[in-house]
């Protein structure tokens, strides 16, 4: 259903050139030559207002950008020191002369940190002395980024994804995330609390940056809902995943994605859904093998882009009829946007994710001639073998049609990879992206002048802050936020490669793709982690952030429209004529077989209010004309004669 | 009327008959032109014919004379929990013919876990014994396996069958899941049958129903309440995607729905191959009356998927109606007595289900859409008519006046006005959803087989004379664009070397999505085709590129390989 109709214009020629090829740094004849200014003009940041009081010392602006680019940092010197004996590694931070930028402002300020938290903002803040220093030159700092779909260290089929929690967030941090939300995938049959209470202690004793939980429902019974009251009473959970897909392993179906979507609307949480048809997706799975196509090129043969956005437009379905918030993870196509952006028009309150690979990179590589390549871009939903899908995601996250950004990381190795190797689909699924996700977006939507930083912000921080009800604790600088800031050149230029890449994967699905933009420093609870190309991360120091139900941002509007769709029925007399015989098999067994499968509550028997059954003596009614049949027969009743049975 | 000459005594039940003086009308032109019928088929059109004498002779005076309609869905004579609806074979043909519809194709619901021949048997006997007009079979699948897979087959192929309903509602009962409709699908795609589905999505209709009754609502409005247009719109959706999947043509029954409509149109411009059949109800009124104080009138309303609410409705899906989105008009008539219906009056998910529609169709599409403006009178042709049996594969026998074909014709009448009521249909139902209704255009004339059934506003049927019309496969109306897409779909592996890499240790718990789908479903296990797995030594290792023929030296797959003459393969290598 795609009427949204195509990329404007003038967008179609943006931020598609060849990534390969190195970019030329300004277009247009009337720019200035990159650096042709330099030691000529006054510089206007050292002189603006919001620098402050400057320290008074010049520091060279580099324009150099192959060189790694300094930040002036200045540790506590001499007396200064003395005051700060008990703490030497003190968590208090000042951050000089930096462009604040949060998702509706931006504006020039300092910042003050200590103990993790964000204390002051402002010119001529007055802080301690032997304060550690960031001069920041003028350049844009903002909130750190929230990745918020990770599948670090996850099971699968007895192997675990390359990267555990110390790798991934290490890899994130070093992208400029401070901030992961990671899904927890109980196997079917398992305990949901004991899955997720497993995923706490990975999570703990390795992760380096704050992290949060989904929790994916993989099957769906009476214990389910309890467990699900339980996670989101005590333990700080207010999303769940269903899978549409995955038949016979995870896939629900739609009556129990219903009951699903009515719990989590009466928990205020919010309904996150993998999808894709599984039914059909199985059935084009066993049709390609059947046909001897067995490379990774058969996954995306198998699960066509219909397939995607055929799901999100019934997952779309059900959440209207439940008064649901919706969530579609990994928005891969063209075609499953469009219906999101549909559904938003038409006020359904739903959000959608594209994922760094799916704004990234396209599925043409899965025809690569190198089976492990090929089998690196393997993920469900697939990428679009459509090269224009990534600018067509860019331009809808720009336009605010899909909302947040995810990274979706979850990379095999290829020798994992390779239990799939005669055969699609027992390839483990999943690919990188978390290090990469903020430059890519940086480089795809704001070099190409698609999104500006604000809009930046909201889409790698904020609105996930919003979703999830971190905001303002996360996903804004603010005084009382918490301290995880990125302090982002956007001159930056990188080369994505596996070969200097975090993770520990072989290959990078971005490999080789020159972006522009990336994080010179990155703080995380008030501590600088990156800061020269170096990241300087402590195993286990992530702290679990624990998240409340009903977020304003998504319940606002469900609950004012809870309130409106009361329904109601019409009062009748009953009806008294003559009911013809029916043989014993109900043709309806519906409401009842339902609530075999399923938890929710045995619906009583209808039974006939009679308080609602209003008797209208008022006289005439439109239908009063029409003969009665020939064959009833009414009595005139004592309080005269009821027409509720009179043919009209 | 009148007789040439006087050898008219022997003829006088003579099967010959000549318009004088019409306008012809079909689907892409009008006409002034005579016909002449014999045997109940149109012998010669043109002026000035030459007939033999004693022919009965039919002033048109000018008027329109259009090939009779076709109502591509009607449900006469349906069991339903012992008892059947109120209109058998003959009153509701004798219906559509005093409507001016001299063919209809009915539905044969076989219930779940018999057999669909049996079913179609019972059909076609009691069709044979009381239509008054020529008929056609649809058969629904209300159950999947093997042995149906076999019946389907044979209906094709011997039975003159082309056109198989599944459900997506009625859960437990017809509704088929996603995989079953993929199979029936492909199979019929095969087989060149026509899909036909009834779209809701059944699931959520249970989940709904069970809330609404809990809530204390039992009323018909129960039913609306419970079926969303929202259901309707999602269910056609998926059936165009597995359609599309499938390389299917389909056809969706009764569009109720605005968003039901327009998700068929937005996949007619996808280039789906999907055709849209608004019913009489749709078209004609809404779902207002569901509220309705008297009972009665409000469960004569209760149809699946149910009117909408919406009281613009009618109009949008006339205007798509005109604007080709939508294709043909069926009436769906399927009507139920007020104490048939009262099975239900504790719970409207009991309230037997259809409408009447069958008489009214053609004098309503005129009065909605031709007087209106929205469409031509040769639209109106082809969304009553021509288009249903180009689908079915009658054309030009059907809907369309032309020498050869079957002398079913109407000569219609644009000035007359009548009100519909209860009192006059010729329906059994002591309700008709369009009561009150004042409608413009009629038929005066209604020949069908060559034989005059309505004249002067008289009706003369003879109940047993219809005969079932065999519909051939793969009709090019619907196949010809599948047939060439079927031939570019073919999806080729990539040839590349076996991965000679280290492989992890894995246990099969899981990721058995294909294998365990096959339990399910009657089809073979997959099985890795050795002599497709090509090895280049081309020694282009193009990190992509489009798929290339696999004109490869092919290497059986036990075969190792020390370092190739050309130089080590990079296969495992990253790049």
């Amino acid at each position: 259903m795609s009427t949204a109709g195509e990329v404007p214009a003038f967008f179609k020629s943006m931020g598609s050139d060849s990534p390969a090829r190195p970019r030329q740094k300004f277009c247009g004849m009337f720019c200035p030559v990159e650096g042709s200014s330099d030691s000529k003009t006054l510089d206007f940041d050292a002189l603006s207002a919001c620098r402050g009081k400057s320290d008074g010392r010049v520091i060279d602006r580099q324009t150099d950008i192959s060189q790694p680019r300094k930040v002036e940092i200045r540790e506590s010197t001499g007396k200064e020191a003395l005051q700060n004996l008990d703490d030497r590694r003190s968590d208090r931070l000042l951050i000089k002369g930096g462009k604040i930028v949060n998702d509706d402002q931006s504006f020039c300020a300092d910042i003050y940190m200590e103990d993790g938290v964000i204390k002051q903002i402002g010119e001529n803040l007055i802080v301690p002395g032997g304060v550690k220093t960031i001069d920041a030159h003028g350049r844009m700092l903002m909130p750190g980024g929230i990745d918020v779909h990770t599948r670090f260290q996850m099971p699968d089929r007895g192997m675990m994804s390359a990267d555990d929690f110390y790798q991934g967030t290490k890899a994130a941090l070093a992208g400029g995330t401070t901030m992961i939300i990671d899904h927890v995938v109980p196997e079917p049959g398992v305990s949901l609390i004991s899955a997720f209470e497993q995923w706490r202690e990975w999570a703990d004793s390795k992760s380096c940056c704050d992290y949060s939980l989904h929790i994916d429902i993989t099957e769906w019974h009476k214990g389910i809902q309890e467990e699900m009251e339980a996670l989101v009473k005590d333990h700080g959970v207010n999303s769940f995943l269903v899978y549409l897909a995955y038949k016979d392993i995870f896939q629900l179906t739609d009556a129990q994605v219903y009951e699903v979507f009515s719990v989590i609307r009466d928990l205020g949480a919010i309904a996150q859904v993998h999808a894709e048809n599984g039914d059909i997706v199985a059935e084009e799975q066993r049709k390609i093998l059947e046909q001897g196509i067995t490379g990774p090129e058969g996954h995306v043969l198998s699960r066509p882009e219909e397939v995607e956005a055929e799901a999100v437009n019934r997952s779309v379905t059900v959440a209207n009829q439940t008064n649901c918030p919706l969530y579609v993870t990994k928005v891969m196509s063209k075609s499953a946007a469009d219906v999101i952006a549909q559904a938003r028009k038409k006020g359904t309150v739903v959000y959608g994710e594209p994922i760094t690979a799916s704004l990234g990179t396209d599925g043409s590589h899965y025809w690569s001639k190198n089976w492990a390549k090929a089998a690196a871009y393997v993920t469900s939903p697939p990428l679009s073998p459509d090269p224009t899908t990534p600018d067509y995601l860019n331009s809808l996250l720009s336009c605010g049609d899909l909302q947040v950004t995810g990274s979706a990381h979850c990379p095999f190795n290829t020798a994992q990879r390779a239990v799939g190797k005669d055969d699609f689909s027992l390839i483990p699924e999943g690919v990188n992206g978390t290090e990469e996700r903020m430059s890519v977006i940086w480089d795809k939507c704001v070099v190409t002048g698609k999104m500006d930083e604000n809009q930046f912000v909201a889409v790698t921080s904020t609105n996930a802050a919003k979703i999830f009800n971190l905001y303002p604790r996360k996903g804004r600088i603010a005084v009382g936020s918490d301290a995880d800031l990125v302090l982002w050149d956007p001159d930056l230029t990188k080369i994505i490669s596996a070969k200097s890449h975090i993770s520990a994967v072989e290959y990078n699905i971005f490999e080789g793709t020159e972006v522009r933009g990336g994080p010179l420093v990155v703080i995380s609870q008030g501590k600088i982690v990156l800061e020269e190309g170096n990241l300087h991360t402590t195993e286990g120091s992530g702290r679990y952030v624990a998240r409340k139900p009903f977020p304003d941002y998504v319940y606002k509007r469900i609950k004012a429209r809870s309130r409106l769709a009361e329904l109601r029925g019409v009062p009748r007399g009953l009806y008294d004529g003559p009911v013809c015989e029916v043989s014993v098999t109900p043709k309806t067994m519906t409401p009842a077989s339902s609530a075999k499968t399923s938890p929710a509550k045995q619906p009583n028997q209808p039974v006939r209010n009679l308080h609602q059954s209003g008797f209208s003596l008022s006289g005439a009614q439109v239908d009063d004309n029409i003969p009665r049949r020939n064959t009833q027969r009414i009595v005139a009743p004592p309080g005269g004669r009821a027409n509720i049975t009179s043919l009209g | 009327m009148s007789y040439q000459g006087k050898k008219n005594i022997p003829k006088i039940t003579s099967d010959r008959l000549l318009i004088k003086g019409g306008r012809i009308v079909n689907d892409d032109q009008s006409f002034h032109a005579d016909i002449y019928m014999e045997d109940g088929l149109i012998k010669q059109i043109g002026d000035n014919l030459i007939v033999p004498g004693g022919v009965k002779t039919i002033e048109a005076n000018g008027k329109m004379v259009i090939p009779g309609g076709i109502d591509i869905h009607t449900h006469f004579q349906m069991p339903y929990r012992g008892t059947t609806t109120v209109d058998d074979f003959a009153q509701g043909s004798k219906a559509a013919l005093a409507g001016g519809t001299t063919m209809i194709v009915d539905h044969v619901i076989p219930e779940p876990g018999s057999s669909l021949i049996e079913a179609y048997d019972q059909w076609r006997q009691w069709a044979d014994e009381k239509a008054c007009c020529d008929y056609s079979l649809h058969v629904d699948i209300t159950h999947w396996n093997d042995s149906i897979k076999q019946e389907v087959d044979n209906l094709i192929k011997e039975k003159g069958v082309n056109s198989f309903q599944v459900y997506m509602a009625y859960k437990d009962y017809y509704q088929m899941s996603n995989s079953e409709l993929y199979e029936v699908f492909t199979f019929l795609a095969e087989r060149g049958g026509i899909a036909q589905v009834h779209a809701e999505n059944g699931e959520i209709i249970a989940e709904e129903q069970a809330r609404m009754l809990q809530m204390g609502i039992t009323g018909p409005e129960g039913h609306v309440l419970s079926r969303p247009e929202e259901l309707e719109a999602e269910a056609v959706f998926r059936a165009i995607t597995i359609a599309s999947q499938t390389n299917c043509p389909l056809y969706v029954t009764r569009v109720m729905s605005k968003s039901a409509a327009d998700i068929i149109s937005q996949a007619r411009k996808k280039g789906n191959v999907v055709f849209g059949e608004p019913i009489t109800a749709s078209l004609g009124t809404d779902g207002t009356h569901y509220w309705s104080k008297n009972w009665a009138k409000a469960a004569s309303f209760v149809t699946s998927p149910p009117l909408s609410p919406d009281p613009t409705t009618p109009d949008y899906l006339n205007t798509l109606l005109s604007s080709g989105d939508l294709s043909v008009t069926g009436s769906a008539h399927c009507t139920f007595s007020v104490s048939q219906k009262a099975i239900g009056k504790d719970d409207f998910t009991q309230i037997p289900e259809g409408v009447n529609g069958v008489e009214e169709r053609m004098t309503l599409i005129w009065d909605k859409a031709v007087t209106t403006g929205k469409m031509d009178e040769n639209m109106f042709v082809a969304v009553t008519s021509t288009n249903a049996a180009k689908i079915l594969n009658l054309y030009p026998r059907k809907g369309r006046v032309a020498v050869g074909s079957d002398a079913d014709l109407v000569i219609w009448d644009t000035d007359s006005i009548c009100t519909i009521t209860a009192k006059t249909h010729n329906s059994a139902a002591e309700y008709n959803v369009f009561e009150g209704m004042e409608l413009r255009g009629a038929p005066l004339v209604v020949i069908c087989q060559g034989k005059i059934i309505l004249e002067d506003g008289n009706l003369h049927v003879t109940s047993g004379v219809g005969r079932f019309i065999p519909c051939s496969a793969f009709p090019d109306y619907a196949y010809k664009r599948v047939k060439a897409r079927k031939q570019l779909a073919v999806l080729r592996a990539v040839p590349r070397g076996m991965y000679d890499g280290p492989v992890s240790e894995f246990s099969m718990s899981r990721g058995g999505t294909p294998s365990a789908s096959a339990r399910t479903s009657p089809t073979k296990q997959p099985v890795r085709n050795l002599h497709q797995s090509g090895f280049s030594l081309a020694g282009n290792p193009a990190p992509c590129g489009p798929p290339t023929p696999d004109d490869v030296p092919i290497r059986p797959a036990g075969r190792r390989i020390v370092v190739p003459p050309g130089g080590r393969s990079n296969i495992t290598s990253l790049s």
